[in-house]
């Protein structure tokens, strides 16, 4: 028995010794580099705001064709202070989200359907790559005729956008799930549900998180394709509506503002959303260092 | 007492092949295991180790002959096969949850099966933040947690260092007496399975058949250094060897 004792705390040692050894630490990014990350792009900014003044300054062109920096930021600050840009802003985005989540929602059982069957995705495959393929402001005018100048036409380009990016995501990341993974599922005796629920969707979920990037910038660029075309009072302003209002006074300022507005919630949402959860993702399966 | 004469693990003229034009992968397996036995097979690439481990999990079927297990085993492979997304502790959990235990008892019994493979520190740690030894020690946590009485093994520690290995293989046995599995355990490193195995099977390549057995009688505890493995394990590599040449 002295024995049996003395060798399972000599198997004990020797087992923290080689789990000591072996110990990964894993290094924290240091302040400096933390306040790089974070002022490096603001100093890029910085730097484009600079030549474009001294562009500005050096009068190439007339100020109607390119406004200074203070001119394009004074006509948002007349938007804002008129209540339109804030506004504008929370219309497009409200719908661009709202169009994403019944996009997420079309999108998840037809990824599905095309990750888990090979019939399926013989079949549809294409058809889902091709509209993928296919800029969805080309569905503006179609969408028009159909729904007229209403939010379902909106909601409809939209949807046509983000849809296949995100099921062609999804699918994609099912298919490159590690067979080995699935094979575990197997030998851990899981139903087909189960293997579903918990192998299939959290083994695919970078995929899909990257079909749901995808389909978000689709989104967003076909709503403001949507909101530019598709001008009507029943729609109400939007940061596309802005931009052609800006077109048709001819205010270059209002226009350049705009852009950098549309510019702004796109990285906004990337910034809030999407990255903190990405970098969790990669961060905890050991993907990132 | 009850004598136990029953087989865990029947094989019977069993031979697999992948469509009906290709050459049999194995061919002509007959074997069976003891309950509580511990099994090495023995063979160079192409012997059909994991084929044969594959059917006898349920994951492929024989194209002749019959299998049967007392019990649907479970089956390790050289890599962990750790969920990435999942922590050391939820991995081991995730075996006990398909089995449909509750929450608050499959935390207790993942931790107690971490703290049996040495690991009790590391419920919270992910995959990646584990040495390749500590990752297979949680997979066999994972396995034991399905609490199935046979478990197959393929190769599950080729990919370590030998340090890690030696280790590794004192913490199998241990954890063989105290719980009484049947192991199968498919090796290509003879002082290994030596090393390890009540009955060591050589198996041929190309098809895969059984060539010879030793049952091993030596001496318990014994190390992997030791003369007496050292002889029985050159005598079987001479074996091995002929064997390897045949397909020169």
């Amino acid at each position: 028995m002295a024995e049996l004792n003395k060798d399972k705390s000599e198997l004990e040692r020797l087992s923290a010794g080689l789990d000591a050894l072996e110990n990964k630490t894993t290094q924290a990014d240091s302040i400096a580099r933390k306040l790089f990350n974070f002022s490096g792009p603001l100093i890029a900014m910085a730097i484009f705001v600079g030549v474009w003044q001294i562009v500005f300054e050096l009068k190439f062109v007339e100020e109607y064709i390119l406004p200074s920096p203070q001119q394009v930021y004074q006509a948002l600050v007349n938007q804002y202070q008129e209540g339109i840009l804030l506004t504008a802003a929370w219309n497009s985005l409200s719908r661009g989200i709202q169009g994403f989540i019944f996009s997420i929602i079309i999108a998840i059982p037809i990824g599905l359907a095309l990750g888990l069957s090979k019939t399926v995705r013989v079949v549809l495959k294409p058809i889902t790559t091709g509209l993928q393929q296919l800029p969805s402001v080309a569905w503006v005018p179609a969408a028009i005729i159909w729904f007229g100048l209403s939010n379902a036409t909106i909601y409809a380009v939209i949807l046509l956008g983000a849809v296949p990016s995100i099921a062609n995501g999804l699918s994609s990341g099912i298919e490159q799930i590690p067979s080995q993974y699935l094979k575990v599922g197997r030998v851990l005796g899981t139903t087909r549900i189960q293997q579903i629920r918990h192998i299939v969707l959290p083994a695919s979920f970078p995929g899909f998180l990257a079909g749901l990037e995808q389909g978000w910038a689709f989104a967003w660029r076909s709503l403001m394709a949507a909101e530019l075309i598709a001008v009507s009072p029943a729609l109400g302003v939007g940061l596309g509506q802005l931009l052609d209002v800006g077109r048709q006074l001819g205010d270059m300022s209002l226009v350049l503002g705009a852009i950098l507005s549309i510019m702004f919630v796109g990285i906004l949402i990337e910034k809030l959303a999407f990255a903190p959860i990405r970098e969790h993702t990669l961060r905890i399966r050991g993907l990132r260092n | 007492m009850t004598v136990v004469t029953d087989f865990e693990v029947e094989v019977e003229g069993l031979s697999k092949r992948f469509g009906d034009e290709e050459a049999f992968v194995i061919e002509g397996l007959d074997f069976q295991v003891k309950k509580g036995e511990f099994i090495c097979l023995l063979g160079a690439s192409g012997c059909g180790k994991s084929t044969l481990l594959n059917i006898l999990a349920d994951l492929d079927s024989p194209t002749i002959g019959t299998v049967r297990v007392a019990d649907r085993p479970t089956l390790m492979f050289q890599d962990a096969s750790l969920m990435p997304w999942l922590t050391a502790g939820q991995n081991v959990e995730l075996a006990l949850r398909i089995k449909g235990m509750g929450k608050e008892q499959r935390r207790v019994r993942a931790q107690e099966l971490l703290e049996l493979v040495h690991l009790g520190t590391a419920f919270d740690k992910r995959p990646h933040e584990l040495s390749g030894g500590m990752r297979q020690r949680v997979s066999i946590a994972r396995a034991l947690a399905q609490e199935k009485s046979i478990l197959l093994m393929d190769e599950p520690f080729a990919a370590l260092d030998a340090i890690t290995r030696d280790f590794l293989h004192e913490e199998l046995l241990g954890i063989w007496k105290r719980t009484g599995l049947t192991v199968v355990f498919v090796t290509h490193n003879v002082r290994e399975a030596v090393r390890l195995g009540q009955r060591v099977i050589l198996m041929s390549s190309k098809p895969g058949r059984f060539i010879r057995e030793w049952n091993i009688n030596l001496t318990e505890p014994r190390r992997i250094d030791a003369p007496e493995v050292a002889t029985l394990a050159s005598e079987i590599t001479d074996h091995l060897r002929d064997e390897i040449k045949r397909h020169g």
